[in-house]
């Protein structure tokens, strides 16, 4: 399902400079830093989808983020089909965001409230002059099929629809610029757990129908072990583990994967497949 | 085992312009001395609003009505205002899932716990200050002293929700209401926090109401689970049998559609449950369910919601389960 690698990130760090004291302020030293992601390196194949998981603090959305350069990383390369991100400026750098959309946590104050579902949809897509996007209803529809949310939904508004729907959204305003990498940073965290699978469902779809690669930024393992093929495991700033996620996550190598795992709670398997079912 | 809370007939409506909407629409509970039960939901589902329906915290243009709500014995609802505070600072202990909002950010956690302790309890200052200390210390914070200085955005999510915990026991409650205690806090500190309040939980005999949308919570802590969907407790009992073996359509499909660390590598996608939970607005007559169950029949809109014990202590609200059990229980089916 997998195929070549399509980004490649090296050696990515981001330092952040905590707050100087008075003493080092008057001394005019430097404030000391702290690397919130340091020196990680991974791939990412096309229709490959790689979970992030690790603490809240562990550099999981900061990494994310300087994979399109919104927080600009100090060290590292990040190359996407053989371009320099790192070195874009302008309509490159655009050219580039367009390649790779991010769809965050909270849908609500990632969509507009003012603009209806399709006029949002619309918006993206004829901004990055997508094939299509001069006809604004078939475009919009399109891609609310995509999300498989009813073409009647491009007239509602973002408040009008719920938790999952609106993320539905967010996901259909992220494919209309025809994007090759989707970053989903705790995507499907917010929402109820019945609501989730069906998103699950969606972003699995989309791989299999447009071929997507996916960066799966979660603090879920367990919603981490449905959708990944491979997994990254964040800890302190560095992966600490990457690997197939069966095999990361049924032999463990690294004794913070370890400790994450063994704190996971977990309802008892379903038992007694023998249970009478109504009919 | 003692009975601790019982609640009967529990209805929460909200008015609006147009008239109201029940958001709880029936309730029953109970929760024996010293137990662990957890109530479980989607958000809402009316979880969070009944647990507070135990201290009569109502939001603005909420009212409550029960058949009964009984807290050791004493009718919760004919409380004066004098006995609901002595009820709430005494009896009952509540946290919830964002401890930062529940403190005052400009003044020392240590102190906000000493305070609590010198209006709900009665010590003097020096007393309390020193109560407080060994409160700090009892939920497991390290140099309680240093702690007490703290203020709160200097405490880490957990820190905070242990101080939370603090206060929250300070007076000895018989209950902990515990909302959504660990949803805000990474895996490893949530843990934590689980064992915490079951340590304190048996040396203190007191009982614990744990409120959470995660099955896993509920199956790692507690005794019984009632579960709640559409603001109707669908299915309640033992949380392994409730686990093992569900009773309810909705709890069934509730199991089926939570992501498992096993399934790791195996590809198989779950079938989840189709459509949207209700708008209690809308909500008519009948299973509340109904809409999304593949096991519906015509008969469910009107059932009448009320609990069918299918086993000791084991409860349904679904008909349909029940009668196919009591087919298979007589050797005939329908």
């Amino acid at each position: 399902m997998t195929g070549e690698s399509m980004l490649q990130v090296r050696d990515l760090t981001k330092r952040f400079v905590l707050r100087r004291s008075v003493g080092e302020w008057v001394r005019r030293q430097p404030g000391e830093t702290h690397a919130a992601v340091n020196a990680v390196s991974f791939d990412l194949a096309r229709g490959e989808i790689l979970g992030l998981a690790g603490g809240s603090g562990s550099g999981k959305t900061t990494l994310a983020r300087m994979l399109i350069r919104l927080v600009e990383p100090d060290d590292g390369s990040i190359v996407l089909g053989g371009l320099d991100v790192r070195a874009l400026r302008g309509h490159d750098l655009r050219e580039v965001r367009r390649r790779m959309q991010m769809v965050f946590q909270d849908p609500y104050s990632s969509l507009n409230p003012r603009l209806s579902v399709g006029a949002a949809i619309h918006e993206a897509g004829r901004v990055h002059h997508q094939p299509g996007s001069e006809d604004a209803g078939p475009f919009v529809a399109r891609l609310l099929d995509l999300v498989r949310l009813p073409a009647a939904a491009a007239a509602r508004h973002p408040r009008e629809l719920s938790g999952g729907q609106r993320q539905r959204v967010a996901v259909a305003r992220a494919l209309a610029v025809g994007p090759e990498v989707l970053i989903a940073d705790e995507a499907v965290s917010a929402l109820d757990v019945s609501i989730q699978t069906q998103l699950l469902n969606l972003f699995l779809d989309l791989r299999d129908e447009l071929g997507l690669a996916m960066l799966f930024v979660a603090h879920q393992l367990s919603v981490i072990a449905e959708v990944c093929d491979r997994v990254a495991i964040m800890h302190l700033g560095e992966i600490v583990e990457i690997g197939p996620t069966a095999e990361v996550f049924h032999s463990p190598q690294a004794p913070y994967t370890r400790t994450l795992l063994a704190a996971h709670p977990r309802p008892m398997a379903l038992a007694d497949a023998t249970d009478p079912e109504p009919t | 085992m003692t009975q601790l809370l019982r609640i009967e007939g529990l209805r929460i409506s909200f008015a609006h312009r147009t008239g109201s909407t029940d958001v709880v629409r029936g309730l029953d509970l109970e929760v024996n001395q010293g137990e662990t039960v957890g109530l479980v939901g989607e958000s809402g589902s009316g979880k969070s609003l009944s647990c507070r329906s135990i201290i009569r915290l109502m939001p603005p243009h909420a009212t409550m009505s029960a058949t009964r709500v009984e807290f050791e014995g004493r009718d919760v609802l004919g409380l004066s205002r004098t006995e609901l505070r002595a009820h709430r600072s005494r009896n009952v202990g509540m946290i919830f899932q964002d401890p930062f909002s529940c403190f005052d950010p400009t003044k020392r956690v240590g102190e906000q716990v000493a305070e609590t302790l010198r209006v709900n309890v009665g010590l003097d200052r020096d007393a309390a200050r020193e109560r407080a200390l060994a409160l700090l210390a009892s939920v497991d914070i390290d140099r309680p002293e240093q702690r007490f200085r703290a203020y709160p955005h200097e405490l880490s999510g957990g820190m905070r929700q242990r101080v939370m915990i603090a206060i929250a026991i300070s007076a000895g409650p018989k209950l902990l209401i515990a909302d959504e205690p660990t949803t805000a806090l990474d895996v490893t500190t949530q843990a934590q926090i689980l064992a915490l309040i079951e340590q304190l939980r048996r040396e203190s005999e007191m009982a614990v109401l744990l409120v959470s949308h995660d099955f896993g919570v509920i199956a790692q802590a507690c005794d019984r689970v009632a579960v709640m969907y559409g603001g109707h407790v669908v299915e309640a009992g033992p949380v392994d049998e409730v686990c093992a073996q569900p009773r309810h359509p909705y709890t069934r499909a509730l199991l089926e559609s939570i992501p498992s660390v096993e399934s790791a590598g195996r590809r198989v996608r779950r079938a989840g449950i189709p459509g949207q939970p209700p708008n209690p607005a809308e909500l008519g007559p009948g299973c509340p369910f109904a809409e999304r169950c593949a096991h519906v029949r015509a008969s469910c809109r009107e059932v009448d919601m009320s609990l069918i014990r299918v086993t000791e202590g084991h409860l349904t609200a679904c008909p349909v389960v029940a009668d196919s059990l009591g087919a298979v229980a007589t050797g005939v089916r329908p």
